[in-house]
């Protein structure tokens, strides 16, 4: 009988992952045995109050460097600026979650097992309250998203990506209007991301084989060894590439690159708005943090191979995103394929293969995050008896309706144009700089090509709300409730600062940008 | 203010150092702001200021007016009288390193007198002058912000604010000349102003460009201390480009046509805009950047032949006018060719140049406003075949009107005498035939200012009455306006001597000016000059007072062909129209057809081909899962099959 050897757990490192899963079990208990009129309350302060101890925990880490619970886990600075990033944008997420004002009950249904279209269903669409069950779900999903972006072994990072995958897929299904399209959304969702799982996972076992047969090394997934093999595995690098490629398929899906994106409008545009936010900020950063790690870490002597072909899809991306999105007649499909361009803008930046280039991309992604939650918000707030008024020719003249939430709306349309003194200025900047020095000039051009084509969409949106006359069935804009004025006022804020003074968020991303190996 | 720059550089001639600010002077930009913070209290109030926003203005600029003679009685006792005070870094990018820095040296601190000085009686007069008009206060505001643009644009220790001030005052000259917009002569004489003002400051940017890429700077001190080293095409190109500017701003040949315009503006404006101080903004150019003028001898004679033909051309067209505004305008152009001669003729002339300047700003400034007060007096009544007579109902204004035109024509013992004899004789020092040329026109330009000048007078305010039936008796205006009458009539009086005695000694301390003249001999003695000079001058007023003492005809005249050709401008209008404006409107006629053609065209072609490549990219979202899977699969294929090929060294 062999002597089994545990490994040594840094708890502290570990504690923002352990304290979003632990409360996530909680809720779970909080469903059981809390009566149903303090759950929204209770699950929502224990949701909040979670994110904002983890937030806590990843600033009280804020210098720690190293590979904890054997090899499974790295703690280093890109996991804790993009622990951090996820926590804050989960936090404001939280709040469109749990606004209750603008809606009656909420933007989720209240039994999810009652028939879509059904007389029941219009009934609880009237007023009844929205499932609680959605902050455990929430929980559950941040937690995975954190370990997502500190897995230092591809089984670690896989069966991450199942906890943060497999929450976002029920969540998807719970509007509380549309049911159908949210359903179908959600099934959509869950089928096309069974698939990429797949291929995620058949990488990881041809990743695997590669790393046999090491001299001196056992065979092996966490990240070291797979440096080391692609460094001198005798094994075939068929294995390598083919492996590679399966991978990265697996993230770009998550990270709605193209040709991988075609789940995004149609989720995008089915689920509740405030997961539709949650998963365009949060999803991202945890998808484009796992390309980074897996990219710069694992296969990072390899980067004169996987460039081109990864440059290829970055420019595919952007060009879909950017393209499709001038025809787009709906709000959220819009902002759908806006955010598959910006995840064009962010592979340039992992692209480029020195520290600036990390720093940059996890500057934009933060930077985007806020400013596409702040997006959602505004969408969540236009609406009329029916709900949500999301096709644009609604939108025509709401300007004159009411000029503060139009104004807000305009700003955040033009941070994603990339006009200066928005956050989406910086960003860009940020990402497109270090691929110019690092040689990769192509991308950049394509990159603002882009950013040219899709500034008309954008401002298609702002001519609509301020030139155009305000007709019959142009919506009024809902007075926000405390929850999402908060989420949105956070989000415009952001933008603005990070555009007037980005350096402390650029300072603290650079010094941030080192991997552990 | 915590950051106080010196550049004690260790270059071996010619280098130019500043000492930094201390004591009150470090609140020299106080002069600037007060003014500035006025005219945006006047402007954003709005209506709630109009009470009592125009004791505001005039107030703002009083407190100015003090804190300059302050700041100039503590200038004197400095050892080095430039000093600098750096605000902060107003631009940094790159190489290029902009400082808000302002300068007082002497120059700046007359500038500054001048400004502030005359600019309050101006302040003071407009206050009745403006009493009926409802736009008072916004007229204020203007005011005042062209009074803080102006100290910028002397104040500034380097081109870029300079600049700033100079499109400053551009900006304030707009609004005021357009000031009635409402009527369509006022409006056009503001684009006519604006537009021939553009092509000077094109001038002037470009000249900026040009220093910072040859010189890397446009401090005033590392650019002087630098120029020495630039090659002599560089530094002419410059000094061309700088001059262009110059004449734009102060009505020069050949942008000149602006000024005589912008009498469309109420009369305060033209006497402190367009006659004291902006138009003078140009002189002060040329005088600050001595150094690169005196570094190419080509663009001095540039200078010199600008300021000769202008001086003779307003004198002529002034001749001709018989609006008592233009009249005015046209002398003004005329005065200003004659300090061009002076700033071209480089060394101690730069200083005659500025004293003339200054001497010229109060009594222009006092006739003006005589002019106002005719006007006032008149039923707005501008045509001087239609007065006549008004010595006896106006006492004042024709008391002190007779003191400005006495300075004007340079009449000895007033202050005209003083500061342009000087001149005359110092264009005569030139080498050559040119001394012949330039010293001729300067005497000839003598004469004539004495002519038109006197036939304004004689007609304004003796012989005959000649006025339209509406008016009975004309009034004398109130005392708020009398007073800075009185008060710059001294000044045309006394100022000349007083300047041209102490001046010249105080501007020696400025860079490169109003040092000793390398001395050519004069080709006329100085007191055969001085004799000839006044000579012209009793010829020229004797003419023109025996012809117009009986007055004149109230129509205009069939006249020769020099009178025809002055009462048109000498035809530079004419000639404007068919150079510029009707080449320029086929080429934008052009531009626009290529535009829409060409340019539209390729626009709208590349945005119908995203459009329908959109169009028919979306219908490949299907919405079908199994669509999208095969998409996905199709992409992984491409992909893994993209790494087997770098793998195998085929795309490499």
């Amino acid at each position: 009988m062999t002597e089994l050897k545990l490994p040594s757990i840094d708890y502290a490192a570990l504690s923002p992952i352990l304290i979003m899963l632990g409360v996530a079990l909680l809720g779970v208990l909080v469903e059981a045995f809390v009566p149903r009129r303090h759950r929204h309350l209770t699950q929502l302060s224990l949701a909040l109050v979670a994110v904002l101890g983890a937030l806590v925990m990843v600033v009280f880490n804020a210098d720690e460097r190293l590979v904890t619970i054997g090899g499974a886990i790295a703690v280093d600075g890109p996991t804790l600026f993009l622990q951090g990033a996820i926590l804050v944008l989960a936090a404001m997420a939280l709040l469109l979650i749990g606004e209750r004002s603008v809606e009656r009950g909420g933007a989720f249904v209240a039994q999810a097992a009652v028939t879509a279209e059904s007389d029941d269903d219009r009934r609880q669409a009237e007023g009844s309250n929205g499932a609680t069950e959605v902050y455990p779900l929430t929980t559950f999903a941040v937690g995975g998203m954190l370990i997502f972006v500190a897995a230092n072994d591809l089984l670690t990072m896989f069966i991450a990506l199942e906890v943060f995958s497999l929450p976002l897929y029920l969540l998807c299904a719970l509007a509380r209007r549309r049911r159908l399209l949210s359903q179908e959304a959600a099934m959509k969702y869950f089928l096309l991301g069974a698939y990429a799982s797949a291929f995620f996972l058949f990488g990881v076992a041809l990743v695997y084989g590669f790393t046999a047969g090491m001299p001196d090394r056992a065979a092996g997934v966490d990240f070291a060894t797979v440096h080391a093999a692609v460094k001198d595995s005798p094994a075939s690098p068929v294995l390598l590439f083919a492996g590679m490629a399966l991978l990265a398929i697996g993230l770009l899906f998550k990270a709605a690159a193209a040709p991988f994106h075609v789940w995004t409008p149609d989720v995008y545009q089915g689920a509740p708005t405030p997961v539709t936010a949650f998963m365009a900020a949060c999803t991202k950063v945890a998808a484009f943090g796992a390309l980074l790690r897996v990219f710069h870490v694992a296969f990072a002597d390899a980067a004169w191979d996987f460039t081109p072909i990864l440059g290829v899809v970055a420019v595919l991306t952007m060009l879909v995103g950017a393209v499709l999105a001038v025809t787009q007649t709906d709000i959220k499909r819009l902002l759908a394929y806006s955010s598959i361009a910006n995840a064009g803008y962010l592979l340039v930046g992992v692209l480029a293969p020195t520290g600036a280039g990390v720093a940059g991309t996890m500057f934009y992604l933060a930077a985007y995050g806020f400013s596409v939650l702040a997006a959602f918000a505004v969408v969540t707030l236009v609406r009329d008896a029916d709900g949500e008024a999301t096709h644009l020719s609604r939108w025509a003249g709401l300007g004159r309706r009411s000029p503060f939430y139009a104004g807000v709306f305009t700003f955040i349309l033009l941070a994603f144009a990339g006009i200066p003194l928005t956050s989406g200025f910086m960003g860009k900047f940020a990402v497109f700089g270090p691929a110019l020095e690092s040689g990769q000039a192509w991308l950049v051009v394509a990159g603002v090509l882009t950013s040219m084509v899709l500034a008309f969409p954008y401002l298609r949106v702002v001519v609509m709300m301020w030139l155009s006359e305000p007709g019959d069935s142009t919506p009024t804009v809902t007075v926000p409730g405390g929850l999402t004025a908060t989420a949105l006022m956070i989000g415009v804020a952001a933008t603005l600062v990070l555009g007037v003074l980005p350096a402390p968020l650029l300072d603290l991303a650079t010094d941030a940008a080192t991997f552990v190996r | 203010m915590d950051h106080i720059l010196t550049y004690a550089q260790a270059e071996p001639t010619g280098a130019v150092t500043y000492a930094a600010a201390s004591g009150l002077l470090s609140s020299v930009w106080l002069l600037v702001a007060i003014p500035l913070v006025s005219a945006a209290i006047l402007l954003l109030l709005g209506r709630r200021a109009d009470r009592w926003g125009h004791w505001l203005g005039v107030a703002a600029i009083g407190v100015a007016f003090v804190l300059g003679v302050a700041s100039f009685l503590q200038l004197r006792g400095l050892e080095n009288k430039s000093v600098e005070l750096s605000l902060w870094d107003f631009i940094a990018v790159g190489n290029l390193r902009v400082d808000f820095g302002l300068l007082f040296d002497p120059l700046a601190a007359v500038f500054v007198l001048l400004i502030t000085g005359v600019g309050f009686l101006i302040h003071l007069y407009a206050v009745e002058y403006m009493a009926h008009d409802e736009g008072r206060r916004r007229f204020f505001a203007y005011f005042n912000l062209f009074v803080a643009a102006m100290l910028l644009l002397v104040l500034g220790n380097n081109y870029v604010m300079l600049y700033f001030g100079w499109e400053g005052v551009g900006l304030a000259s707009y609004l005021l000349i357009s000031f009635w917009y409402g009527r369509p002569s006022a409006a056009t004489a503001g684009k006519k102003a604006f537009l021939m003002n553009r092509v000077g400051d094109a001038g002037l940017a470009i000249g900026i460009f040009i220093m910072f890429a040859t010189l890397g700077t446009t401090q005033y001190d590392e650019v002087f201390t630098g120029v020495g080293g630039l090659a002599g095409g560089t530094v002419l190109v410059l000094g061309l480009l700088l001059l262009l500017g110059a004449c734009g701003k102060s009505g020069q040949f050949p942008l000149q046509a602006w000024l005589p315009d912008a009498m469309e503006g109420p009369t305060p404006v033209s006497a402190l805009i367009h006659a004291a101080t902006m138009v003078t903004a140009g002189v002060y150019l040329i005088a600050r950047s001595n150094p690169i003028f005196s570094a190419n001898a080509t663009l001095q004679l540039v200078v010199v032949s600008v300021g000769a033909v202008t001086l003779l051309m307003g004198c002529l067209i002034g001749a001709a006018k018989d609006d008592i505004k233009r009249v005015l305008a046209w002398s003004t152009v005329s005065q200003i060719g004659y300090m061009f001669l002076g700033v071209g003729l480089g060394g101690g002339a730069y200083a005659l140049a500025i004293v003339h300047l200054l001497a010229h700003g109060f009594f222009k400034a006092n006739m003006f406003l005589g002019a106002g007060s005719v006007m006032h007096g008149m039923n707005d009544q501008v045509d001087i075949r239609r007065f006549g007579g008004l010595s006896k109902y106006m006492k004042v204004t024709w008391i002190t009107f007779m003191m400005g035109w006495l300075a004007i024509i340079g009449m000895f013992p007033f202050s005209g005498f003083f500061s342009k004899e000087p001149i005359i004789v110092a264009a005569f020092e030139r080498e050559g035939w040119t001394a012949w040329l330039f010293g001729g026109a300067a005497l000839l330009g003598a004469g004539l200012t004495a002519f038109y000048m006197t036939r304004l007078f004689v007609l304004t305010f003796h012989g005959p009455k000649r006025w339209t039936e509406d008016i009975e008796h004309p009034h004398e205006s109130p005392k708020l306006m009398t007073i800075p009458l009185i008060l710059l009539a001294i000044g045309s009086v006394g100022a000349g001597f007083l300047l041209a005695t102490s001046v010249p000694d105080w501007l020696t301390a400025t860079a490169g000016l109003g040092g000793q003249t390398e001395g050519h001999e004069a080709v006329l003695s100085h007191v055969v000059i001085t004799v000839l000079s006044l000579l012209v001058t009793v010829l020229g007023a004797g003419l023109a007072w025996m012809l117009f003492r009986a007055g004149t005809a109230t129509e205009p005249q069939p006249a020769g062909v020099l009178v025809t050709a002055a009462r048109r401008n000498l035809y530079t209008d004419a000639f404007n129209e068919a150079v510029f404006e009707k080449p320029g409107i086929f080429l934008t006629r052009a531009l626009v057809f290529l535009d829409n053609r060409g340019v539209d065209g390729l626009v709208n072609g590349l945005a119908a081909a995203v459009g329908g490549g959109s169009g028919r990219l979306r219908r490949l979202q299907t919405g079908f899962v199994r669509s999208y899977a095969t998409s996905i699969l199709t992409g992984a294929l491409l992909v893994v099959a993209a790494f087997l090929a770098v793998q195998a060294g085929w795309l490499a």
